[in-house]
């Protein structure tokens, strides 16, 4: 089943305070993701991986074209970003689009496990079913039990990464967009995260990454789809 | 499962309210969904406070409509109804927090007295229970039950906006405006009132409008923004997208300020 389908995407940024310097970046860039699939977004920085990773999510905007994402098993839904409201949009991250990337935005006193959490309490799941599952997945990411009631701000840069690579994974999202999920983290830890990913796709996930550690990428990529700059 | 046939509870049409040129705001339009949490942001003098006042009734318009669908899904139409039928709505379906806690706090009457005195405008007579709900939602924003029966000129800053908070939802409102809600707090009482703030937002999944100029906050409680220049909307749109890919030549050069 088709999950993502990108179509003649093409993202051009403006910069109307610097001379309006125009940096195209994607031209008619297209994808297709299955369920139960890693696609990883392969080429030099610069390429574009970046961008259009972001703009799956619908946190760029994209000039032309359409991305497609499905939302349910009935064949009517699936629905253009381009056309979305943000509305929508917000409630497609919500239920099917989950977005991890390698920087944790903290919240002011807001503890690590509750930063895990939330995206399943907003569901409305239980609060003990809840905390159980992210306990169960900070411990298995080597977060010791200790700094779960702390606020991930004073955190190291890996833990705080993989606070977010637990609040990433609570939820079984239909589609995952991994920007460099295993950055800077050690072996074990990238190990951790690499089941994980397996796990997901197991479960039918559609999973779009961007890796540059080549193991792990060798590890979970079904296919590398590679970018050239302004033609993909 | 998406909701596509969603309809709105607050839908604003071309609404304007000019002083001079280009001062107010002109010819405003949205749309805003239960839960919803919408930021209005700009610089100083470009129309946000004006717009939070006309869409909350503190303001005529020049022109335009608002329309809201209440609880009942009855039709009401802002500018055109009487003003004592604006203000019951004011008391039961919506809440407006200032940005000064004088305006919106009773500074002599205590801060059980400020909570329940919106329970008994709504018709809640049993003093106990009007008693018992203000201590229960002065603890829910973190205020301590013993304070109950100090007035608020006792309070501090923070405690004063935060008892603002608990005043506006006791009545469970639908939609609640809020003027700079942070605007005058210090840096370390911001956090703990923007955590409460959010918190309070998820879970009661109360519709917020507020405006700020601060883009930090609009990122952490806005799931839309509408950015406001020389009182005109310039671009609007999800709060992520707008921040990190903004369109605008005035949206650029508000976000590239940020001092990282």
């Amino acid at each position: 089943m088709e999950m993502i389908s990108a179509k003649n995407v093409s993202k051009t940024f403006v910069l109307h305070n610097q001379n309006g310097v125009e940096l195209p970046v994607l031209h008619r860039a297209a994808l297709s993701v299955n369920a139960g699939e890693c696609v990883i977004l392969h080429g030099h920085s610069g390429s574009g991986k970046s961008t259009f990773l972001r703009s799956l999510y619908g946190n760029y905007k994209i000039d032309s074209g359409a991305i497609c994402i499905r939302y349910g098993e009935q064949d009517n839904e699936r629905i253009d970003l381009v056309k979305a409201t943000p509305r929508q949009i917000v409630q497609l991250r919500q239920q099917t689009l989950g977005y991890v990337s390698q920087f944790l935005s903290v919240i002011p006193r807001v503890s690590a496990i509750d930063v895990v959490m939330e995206p399943l309490l907003s569901k409305g799941v239980s609060y003990e079913e809840c905390y159980q599952k992210a306990a169960h997945l900070l411990t298995r990411l080597n977060v010791p039990e200790h700094l779960w009631q702390l606020a991930p701000a004073t955190f190291s840069g890996g833990e705080q990464q993989r606070v977010n690579i637990a609040r990433g994974f609570i939820m079984d999202y239909p589609i995952l967009l991994l920007d460099e999920p295993t950055a800077s983290l050690d072996k074990t830890n990238s190990e951790v995260v690499i089941d994980l990913i397996q796990q997901a796709k197991n479960k039918g996930a559609a999973i779009v990454g961007i890796f540059h550690d080549s193991y792990a990428r060798e590890a979970v990529a079904d296919r590398l789809h590679t970018m050239n700059s302004k033609e993909v | 499962m998406l909701h596509l046939d969603e309809k709105p509870i607050l839908e604003v049409k071309d609404v304007s309210k000019l002083y001079a040129e280009n001062k107010g705001c002109q010819q405003v339009s949205f749309e805003l969904y239960a839960g919803e949490v919408l930021g209005i942001v700009g610089e100083s003098g470009s129309g946000k406070s004006t717009l939070l006042k006309l869409l909350s009734g503190q303001l005529a318009s020049d022109n335009g409509e608002v329309l809201y669908i209440d609880r009942e899904a009855n039709l009401h139409s802002l500018f055109e109804m009487p003003i004592s039928d604006q203000r019951k709505l004011l008391r039961t379906e919506w809440g407006v927090v200032h940005q000064h806690p004088s305006d919106g706090l009773r500074m002599n009457i205590s801060a059980g007295g400020n909570i329940g005195e919106r329970l008994m405008a709504i018709g809640e007579r049993h003093y106990g229970d009007i008693r018992e709900e203000s201590i229960e939602w002065m603890a829910s924003v973190e205020l301590a039950a013993d304070r109950v029966d100090d007035k608020p000129s006792q309070f501090s800053g923070g405690m004063q906006q935060r008892l603002q908070i608990a005043k506006n939802l006791v009545t469970k409102p639908r939609l609640v405006f809020m003027d700079e809600p942070t605007g005058g707090l210090d840096v370390s009482v911001q956090a703990k009132f923007l955590d409460l703030l959010r918190r309070l937002v998820i879970e009661l999944k109360v519709a917020v409008i507020f405006v700020t100029h601060d883009l930090g906050v609009a990122r952490l409680l806005a799931d839309r923004l509408l950015v406001m220049r020389h009182s005109q909307v310039v671009e609007q749109g999800l709060t992520d997208q707008i921040l990190d890919d903004p369109q605008h030549a005035y949206t650029q050069l508000l976000v590239s300020s940020i001092v990282r």
